[in-house]
């Protein structure tokens, strides 16, 4: 087997659930922004490491869920990790994997204030969408003789040569409801007593929707 | 019918009311539109702090919650001024409410149209404020 180097990050990473934005003062009387995320009930349901799969991860799994409603195969992961069934599972790619224990409870104080994280999530669905939502096109003039013509894309290429539209186009059609990384935000406070993080701008997502808050593995 | 809105009014509240509900500040009096106030503002001057008073006329509030702000208006110098306010801004050092002024309007924009005794606003009778907070109050009707 080839040995790829990789730098393998130690990333932490919960899931939670968007509550929906607010603001708060901060310590230089500011005014900030903040969207509220609840991540409680995190848990590790199963721990990867180069010896058993050949890559290193932890697997998570966060949300309340009907027991009677988890499939057999699923049953039997979570009691393998000695966890009550959770809802969402998702597995983080991170160095120290080895550091981590299964059934181990995650709490929102694996970040810190100030610390950068990414926060991945599925964007609001706009539907059908034309061009100039869904791409940010300039459209057409309002006036001077602009006929039926206000917010269409104009011309989408050559005519005879090369007498096709190349692939990959940007044309108007469905926008929204795909995953999404909103990468380096900001963590402006830390509530263990009630497991919410407050997130300094906004997130992707419907308020309700299930996030996955991770450290930042970008940089600034 | 009004009674039911408000009464569902009060019960919905706001997911995030417990996190807001840090960030806002108890020690503000009630005042509302035509009020005369005199607003505290602790102002940095690098390693100082002096105190900035406004004093006008609250011309209206905006918004809800944690961002809610009010505006003031003066006439100083012949010159309208107006300064708009966080109600719940922390650099506020306090706001003195001075006189209830008796008005129609929420937002008392007409007001910028007007100069000299047109520009007035009549204050509030005592007796009116009182009946509003709830107190009883004996009328003296004359024989």
């Amino acid at each position: 087997m080839t040995n790829i180097s990789r730098v393998e990050l130690n990333v932490k990473g919960l899931l939670g659930t968007k509550l929906g934005m607010t603001q708060v003062w901060d310590e230089n009387n500011v005014l900030i922004p903040v969207t509220v995320v609840q991540a409680d009930s995190n848990v590790v349901t199963q721990i990867r490491t180069t010896d058993s799969d050949g890559y290193n991860s932890v697997q998570i799994g966060f949300g309340r869920i009907d027991p009677r409603k988890v499939t057999k195969p699923l049953a039997g992961h979570f009691e393998k990790a000695g966890v009550t069934p959770r809802r969402h599972v998702v597995e983080i790619r991170t160095g120290d994997s080895g550091s981590y224990e299964l059934g181990q409870d995650l709490t929102v104080e694996s970040f810190e204030t100030g610390q950068k994280v990414d926060v991945i999530g599925k964007t609001k669905g706009k539907g059908f969408a034309g061009v100039m939502k869904r791409h940010g096109f300039a459209g057409v003039g309002a006036s001077h003789g602009s006929h039926k013509n206000h917010r269409k894309p104009g011309s989408i290429g050559g005519a005879s040569t090369p007498g096709r539209v190349f692939k990959g186009l940007r044309m108007a059609g469905r926008m929204g409801g795909v995953r999404q990384t909103t990468h380096n935000l900001t963590v402006h406070a830390v509530d263990p007593e009630k497991n919410l993080l407050l997130i300094k701008g906004a997130l992707p997502g419907a308020r309700g929707q299930v996030v996955l808050v991770r450290t930042a593995v970008k940089g600034a | 019918m009004n009674d039911l809105w408000q009464s569902s009014k009060e019960k919905h509240m706001h997911k995030l009311d417990f996190i807001d509900s840090a960030s806002l500040r108890t020690d503000i009096p009630e005042f509302g539109p035509g009020d005369t106030v005199s607003v505290h503002v602790n102002i940095v001057e690098g390693k100082n702090t002096r105190v900035q008073v406004f004093k006008g006329y609250v011309l209206g509030r905006q918004g809800h919650g944690v961002g809610e702000t009010f505006t003031v208006r003066k006439v100083s110098f012949g010159v309208g001024v107006e300064r708009t306010f966080p109600v719940h801004s922390p650099v506020t050092e306090k706001i003195e409410v001075l006189a209830r002024g008796d008005v129609r309007r929420a937002k008392l924009y007409y007001m910028r149209d007007r100069h000299g005794k047109a520009a007035r606003i009549k204050e509030k009778r005592e007796s009116t404020i009182a009946r509003q907070q709830g107190e009883k109050v004996e009328e003296v009707t004359e024989a």
